[in-house]
């Protein structure tokens, strides 16, 4: 029995709470919230146990894994702590507010031998999935463009008194639906090497995005295009599409469907024809133990507890290709404010490792912040 | 409860396979009237039981039909609650206490405020959850409610983190404030009934996922046949289509075959989807069908006519 710590009892919180305990390799040995009221419900009603304070709960809980769902700008702080403490981290999206603390505490994790997962839960989408394998197939040959959208109802009028509403806590359009566009692109075409014609714009918000577009460039040449908006009454819930334009064949997906165009001089993976292929998401869905909001949510969990169970460091959704997104959002916003693409910092340039050290030490020395 | 039931999916632009088809769908239903129009037609090929959400939309079908008894002498609603989608919204934007309080009535009702205010403070959910029921109730005043249904979001959620003590809350105020029956939609069925076993609640009404692919059937199908063989609970199959990946006629006669299953929930959109599903269920839904599946003793089981089962429907309404 794995034992997992929750710190964060928001919306995707208390939901990972909620998939954890009907695991049958996990037990929930630990709680943490700012919300004193949450937690003597949760303590009173089900006999979890609850903490107010991360490090209480790190130090008295005898956790083997944590899962972190606070507001995003603590991720960094925390993730550092539970890695010092030798427990497996899985990260709420996005994963940090810096990529160079993304890419410390990818290294950091990896120096220890510890499972890591940040919740790209669009990953473990069967549609989205499908599109990785034909990709990686070759189905449409060489990609030329791509076309990455999300859009949805959350901010619809001038209001928002929550950590989303503002900048500094890691809320806006860019980091919380944004992120998700820009993870899937980044696993389909790899890591992109700038940003260019980035716009983010506020419609109701006061400090933040409530629109994000841009481009993004591939080194290979092909390129992407970003549309996200999260002040679009019309969708009901949160709807990600991705299209992609290759030298063979076209692919539209969202979570539901995959619409594949093929020509005759594609190589046509198994199953598939020339012409129009549909596939939805009822053939391409692995079932789950348990069902909460969408299968991803339980397949990631699932994941990160199976990855624990067999001792793979290695995985989807690793803080590593985490990193990668939270360098393209810091590339899109520094390209937004100067009116072009800041030079990219390699991962594994020397200044970077250097960096990478330095900042490691001073954060090893520092004292841990409190719960979000 | 009768054999079939009448989903609301279609009217809110749901549909788990296609957002072409949802967009479609949420373009023609946009209009009240053509609502109405669905349900009607329901209606007049017999299908009396509206199995909705309490989606504001909802509120006005409910005036509709307050409005002219004459017209829907039978008609017989189910609500299930909440429609999570604003819960959800509303706690992204305010956060959990800050939504909560907007849902909570404030219409200066000194009861209602005492009520949730000594709840708050004495951290007892009791008080808050009759207070939401009660707001969500609202706009069914004077019609019939004999089944109040609580929605997989929520039952899922309670089910995995252990908070079951709020089923029990669920069950006993949509009785004694309603006369109503506690119904509970998941989509995790097996799990659920030991939940619901566990807290003495007797054969319980429980919907579910239930079709012939096992989609989104959680544990897998196996799980589920053998609850239907084995455990004592009243089940609603929704999904049964599997959202149109299972052909009709195909998906029916898997149903009809499934022991201990009372009704089935269906979305459709036009007449004469209505009415080709009610013919199908007519057809499969036979004494011969019924005497294969083995369904527990308690339902009366394979020697009793399938006509005087009060059990089966096939609902459409689904979660996600």
């Amino acid at each position: 029995m794995i034992r997992v710590g929750v710190v964060g009892l928001g919306k995707m919180g208390l939901s990972h709470h909620a998939i954890l305990g009907a695991h049958p390799g996990v037990s929930v040995a630990g709680v943490c919230d700012s919300s004193s009221y949450l937690l003597d419900v949760l303590s009173k009603y089900t006999g979890v146990q609850t903490y107010d304070r991360f490090e209480a709960m790190l130090s008295e809980a005898e956790l083997d894994a944590v899962v972190i769902a606070t507001p995003s700008r603590s991720h960094a702080a925390m993730v550092h702590s539970a890695l010092c403490a030798g427990l497996h981290v899985f990260c709420e999206k996005p994963f940090t507010l810096s990529p160079r603390d993304a890419r410390s505490l990818a290294e950091f994790a990896r120096e220890r031998c510890l499972v890591t997962q940040v919740g790209y839960h669009n990953r473990f989408v069967g549609a989205f999935a499908e599109v990785k394998r034909l990709l990686d197939a070759g189905a449409i040959g060489r990609v030329t463009h791509a076309l990455g959208e999300a859009y949805g109802p959350v901010v619809l009028k001038p209001a928002g008194r929550t950590w989303r509403s503002r900048r500094t806590e890691g809320g806006g359009c860019l980091y919380d639906y944004a992120a998700h566009v820009i993870d899937l692109l980044s696993w389909y075409l790899g890591e992109p090497q700038r940003a260019g014609g980035t716009v983010l714009r506020p419609v109701f918000s006061r400090e933040i995005d409530d629109e994000v577009s841009g481009t993004l460039y591939f080194s290979e040449g092909h390129t992407a295009q970003i549309s996200v908006n999260w002040s679009d009454e019309s969708q009901r819930k949160m709807s990600t599409r991705i299209t992609i334009w290759g030298t063979t064949g076209r692919i539209y997906v969202d979570r539901q469907e995959c619409q594949v165009y093929l020509r005759d001089t594609a190589a046509l993976p198994t199953g598939y024809g020339c012409g129009w292929n549909v596939r939805y998401t009822t053939a391409l869905t692995s079932p789950v133990g348990f069902y909460l909001r969408g299968e991803e949510y339980s397949a990631q969990i699932d994941s990160f507890v199976h990855r624990i169970e067999t001792r793979q460091p290695d995985g989807l959704n690793g803080f590593h290709s985490a990193a990668v997104t939270d360098n393209v959002i810091a590339m899109m916003l520094a390209d937004a404010k100067d009116g072009h693409a800041a030079p990219r910092e390699h991962a594994s340039s020397p200044g970077a490792r250097a960096g990478r050290q330095r900042w490691l030490r001073s954060w090893r020395a520092a004292k841990v912040p409190g719960a979000a | 409860m009768e054999r079939l039931l009448f989903g609301d999916n279609q009217f809110f632009g749901i549909n788990h396979m296609s957002e072409e088809k949802a967009r479609a769908q949420a373009l023609r239903f946009q209009a009240l009237e053509a609502v109405i129009e669905a349900l009607d037609a329901a209606y007049d090929e017999g299908v009396r039981t509206f199995m909705c959400t309490t989606h504001a939309r909802i509120a006005s079908v409910c005036d509709h039909v307050r409005a002219n008894p004459e017209r829907y002498p039978e008609l017989t609603f189910y609500p299930g609650m909440p429609y999570a989608h604003k819960y959800a919204n509303a706690v992204t934007e305010s956060g959990l206490l800050g939504a909560l309080r907007r849902f909570l009535p404030d219409e200066g009702l000194l009861d209602a405020a005492m009520r949730s205010g000594t709840s708050i403070a004495k951290k007892d959910i009791e008080g808050v959850t009759t207070l939401l029921i009660d707001a969500e109730m609202r706009m069914f005043h004077g019609l019939r409610t004999p089944v109040i249904f609580l929605q997989n979001v929520v039952v899922d959620l309670l089910l995995g983190l252990g908070l079951t003590d709020a089923f029990r809350i669920f069950a006993e105020h949509v009785a004694a404030s309603y006369g109503a029956e506690p119904g509970f939609i998941t989509m995790n069925m097996p799990a659920l009934l030991d939940a619901l076993e566990e807290l003495q609640i007797p054969n319980p009404i429980v919907c579910s996922n239930i079709n012939k692919l096992g989609f989104r059937m959680s544990g897998g199908i196996a799980r589920y046949e053998r609850a239907l063989r084995e455990r004592e609970f009243r089940a609603v199959a929704m999904s049964v289509f599997a959202s149109g990946a299972i052909p009709a006629e195909e998906a029916i006669e898997w149903v009809c075959t499934q022991p201990n299953i009372e009704s089935i929930v269906f979305g459709a959109s036009s007449r004469a989807n209505i009415r080709s599903t009610r013919d199908l269920v007519a057809r499969h839904w036979t004494p011969a069908s019924q005497a294969s599946s083995t369904a527990p003793p308690r339902n009366g089981g394979s020697d009793r006519p399938a006509s005087n089962r009060t059990t089966h429907s096939v609902a459409a309404v689904s979660g996600g």
